[in-house]
């Protein structure tokens, strides 16, 4: 069994409260490693044998048009062992 | 007069919205979000609430329901479109509008009474307000901060596509205080504020909301 990744980040320019909300949180916890976080999703995607690229280009469009929205959002796909 | 209602599985405030329709004098007709029909409605409101429980992000997965490509075309062919809150993310998600809703800066769902300003009042929603008119409606959202890039917020501020504006503290961190927006031809707007449970001084803070329904009267009978 073959895996697509697909990670979707908000842009850099476009806020995150749940990612600063985290990056408080830490060093209340004793964790000062933190200059800041931003937060994201992270889709796996099942696919039978190796990913093909043609599965790959189709996990792209999909991306771009429900996975992510790419007015707040930027994704990277990628096929995972 | 025939106004359509949209109930998507998740969908809180369509009855608030079919009332208020009616309290403006027109016919509510309910929409079933699986259904690729508008029933010869001459206007749609998309109303509040969690369509498919906000999964993914926020009307992204109603955006593709059947009854939302057939809003799309008409919409894109000049019928008046009110998306209120849940139904602001469906427009913006569908490309009706630009940018999109984020979570609120605090991180809070709020719910209070909110003031607003009018800024454009030659929409098809809107006709019935006074530029610059000060109202009071219910604002209760999660992820109801207005984000797009500069390009875009500065558009729609030389176009006068700012159809509200929050008064006072900023309730979510959206961009320039934008309650509300419309696209380039003032048929499609998007409100995160709450129209249709102010309708009443009974049952709302004010009888505010009315203005966005009687509007869309006058916008039909043109």
């Amino acid at each position: 069994m073959g895996k697509i990744v697909v990670e979707v980040m908000l842009k850099p320019e476009i806020l995150d409260p749940q990612g600063t909300a985290v990056s408080a949180a830490l060093p209340r916890l004793g964790f000062n490693f933190a200059k800041s976080v931003r937060q994201g999703k992270r889709f796996e995607i099942e696919v039978e044998g190796e990913p093909t690229p043609a599965q790959l280009a189709e996990v792209e469009k999909a991306a771009e048009k429900l996975l992510a929205n790419p007015v707040i959002e930027t994704y990277v796909v990628k096929a995972e062992k | 007069m025939k106004v359509g209602v949209v109930t998507f599985p998740g969908t809180l405030d369509d009855r608030d919205a079919a009332r208020a329709v009616g309290a403006a004098g027109a016919s509510a007709i309910s929409l079933w979000h699986g259904d690729a029909d508008l029933k010869g409605v001459d206007a749609v409101v998309l109303p509040g609430g969690f369509s498919y429980g906000d999964y993914l992000r926020c009307g992204a997965i109603s955006r593709f329901a059947p009854v939302m490509e057939k809003i799309i075309d008409a919409a894109n062919g000049g019928m008046p479109v009110l998306g209120i809150c849940n139904g602001f993310q469906v427009l913006c998600e569908a490309h009706l509008l630009p940018g999109a809703l984020t979570r609120n800066h605090a991180l809070h769902f709020l719910c209070r009474d909110q003031k607003l300003t009018i800024e454009n009042t030659s929409t098809a929603w809107t006709s019935s307000f006074s530029q610059g008119q000060e109202i009071v409606i219910p604002l209760k959202n999660g992820e109801g901060s207005f984000q797009c890039d500069d390009q875009t917020l500065s558009a729609l501020e030389s176009e006068g596509r700012i159809v509200a504006r929050y008064l006072g503290e900023d309730p979510n961190g959206s961009r320039n205080l934008i309650a509300g927006i419309t696209n380039e031809r003032g048929n499609v707007v998007g409100l995160m504020p709450h129209p249709e449970h102010a309708i009443n001084v009974l049952t709302g803070p004010s009888a505010d909301g009315l203005g966005f329904f009687t509007s869309v009267l006058k916008a039909m009978v043109k």
